[in-house]
């Protein structure tokens, strides 16, 4: 266990002194959802005056999304930061040495993980700083960074799982759209029972982004919303186990193909 | 005469053989092509479906739906953008060393400018059909019919900006690393304008942004085309000329800045 604990210590560093190293990674995630939550809540603003809408302000309505687009940055930044490992040949060196693979993981996941917190924190004290109140209160703040912190973690885990699984960084980039439109087909700009668009309802309504979006939204909007927080909770959860769960499985698999 | 025949036939050959190898390049990889069309319309996509509730806010009035006025938007991104999408294939040439072998072999430098511009063009062509086609699949209805014509033109220019612009910094930077350079002064320009709602709707301090921004011009003249009441159209041609001009001269530029760098 000793031995274990560090390995993922000492790849854990690493991963961390990466990401560090590598502006291009860190400014983006913190910029873009930064620029987007205040373009939203600017240019959306009259959609507050519809009838049902459940705030009176954009800023907190939209709030939630900023820490899920940060998420995103966070598979893609691990999925190509592993890829990368692959190709270099750093993994295949490190498959002659004990190191196990959920260790591997694990430690790769903590760039993401320490950027996730900078993010969390960051995006919350712009909201507020905006004029934004979270309404479940301190405890809800600190469920709210806790839960997007799991969100950024599970997203980088489903990141590694396809940077095993291709070896590529560019497959990893390639892949970026498709998750992008997985924010985009969600509930993130208009509440679901606002959404005129049936077909577009129905695509919202089975895709787990909005889920996650209303979980962190009904801290901001709510306060204490028991399912929403349950559905959120439990698909960060299914997320955490395919996600990681199989990128370590599928580790297997590549470490003994080297 | 003789030579300034054979140096328009050089810029010609030049401008031909740049535009045909970027297009074949974009076309011929998945991993370009498709994110400079998926984008677009995931934006028609998402901002129709999710957010046709705001034509009941009051003082959102316009004929051809919301499905009309996102076009437009989108259109005009996918002009911008493809300009800037091509400026990242000319980074991706200096870091490859092929942008620099082309300016040691190029007998007309200036092709090679107009060559990326043709892309820019080509690759833009394609993504607007496309979009056009999912729009009128989506039940966009254009109430100016062939009126609406004027809207491409202005497209056209935006597109000729765009890629003015990226190509500028790519030649001064030469590094695909470049690309936050070339893309978020674009992007801020689009979504400061008004997107989602009229200007009229906006309020705020987007509002006062968005009165001043020149992609404001562009939306109101392009949606005015669409419903056949086009209204500012001096202004964003004027702008969008303006735009041009002022990045063809950036682009030279750049490319004496490349020629120099050795």
């Amino acid at each position: 266990m000793r031995e274990f604990t560090r390995q993922v210590s000492v790849l854990g560093r690493r991963s961390i002194v990466r990401t560090l190293r590598q502006p291009a990674s860190i400014v983006p995630a913190l910029l873009f959802p930064l620029i987007l939550l205040a373009v939203n809540a600017g240019g959306l603003r009259s959609a507050t005056d519809l009838e049902g809408f459940p705030s009176e302000s954009f800023l907190d309505f939209a709030l939630g999304f900023a820490f899920l687009q940060g998420a995103v940055f966070a598979t893609v930044n691990c999925g190509t930061d592993l890829a990368r490992d692959i190709q270099t040949g750093f993994l295949n060196r490190l498959a002659l040495t004990p190191v196990r693979g959920v260790a591997l993981i694990l430690g790769q996941l903590a760039g993401v993980a320490a950027l996730a917190v900078v993010q969390a924190l960051v995006f919350l004290g712009a909201g507020l700083a905006a004029g934004a109140s979270v309404r479940a209160g301190i405890a809800g703040a600190l469920v709210l960074l806790i839960l997007s912190f799991l969100v950024s973690v599970a997203f980088a885990g489903v990141g590694a799982l396809l940077a095993v699984r291709t070896g590529s960084g560019e497959a990893i980039q390639g892949l970026f759209p498709l998750v992008f439109a997985g924010l985009f087909l969600s509930s993130m700009n208009m509440p679901r029972n606002l959404i005129e668009a049936d077909w577009f309802r129905a695509i919202a309504t089975i895709n787990p982004v909005s889920y996650l979006i209303e979980g962190l939204r009904s801290l901001i909007l709510e306060g204490w919303n028991a399912l929403a927080l349950l559905l959120s909770f439990g698909i960060v959860a299914a997320l955490i186990l395919v996600g990681i769960g199989g990128a370590i499985l599928a580790l297997r698999t590549r470490l003994a193909r080297v | 005469m003789l030579r300034r025949t054979r140096a328009g036939g050089s810029f010609i050959a030049v401008a031909r053989g740049v535009a045909w190898r970027n297009l074949h390049n974009h076309f011929s990889h998945p991993m370009y092509f498709v994110p400079s069309l998926v984008f677009p319309l995931l934006f028609f996509t998402a901002f129709t479906g999710a957010l046709g509730a705001l034509t009941n806010v009051r003082g959102f009035d316009f004929e051809a739906g919301y499905e009309g006025f996102q076009y437009v938007f989108v259109l005009i991104q996918t002009a911008a953008f493809g300009g800037v999408f091509t400026g990242f294939a000319i980074a991706r040439d200096f870091e490859t060393g092929f942008a620099r072998r082309l300016l040691l072999a190029a007998p007309n430098r200036k092709g090679i400018i107009a060559g990326y511009a043709i892309a820019a063009l080509g690759r833009w062509v394609f993504t607007a059909v496309i979009v056009t086609g999912v729009a009128f699949a989506a039940g966009m209805t254009v109430p100016a019919g062939p009126g609406v014509l004027p809207l491409y033109a202005l497209a056209l220019l935006i597109n000729g900006a765009g890629i003015l612009f990226a190509s500028g910094v790519a030649m001064r930077l030469r590094t695909v690393q470049a690309g936050p350079l070339m893309q978020t002064p674009v992007f801020l320009a689009l979504f400061l304008a008004p997107v989602y709602v009229p200007l009229a709707v906006l309020e705020g301090w987007i509002h006062s942004i968005a009165r001043y921004n020149p992609v404001t011009a562009f939306l109101e003249a392009g949606r005015g085309f669409l419903v056949g009441r086009p209204s500012g159209v001096g202004l964003a041609f004027g702008l969008a000329v303006a735009l041009l001009l002022a990045f063809g001269v950036w682009a030279l530029r750049g490319l004496r800045n490349a020629e120099t760098s050795g």
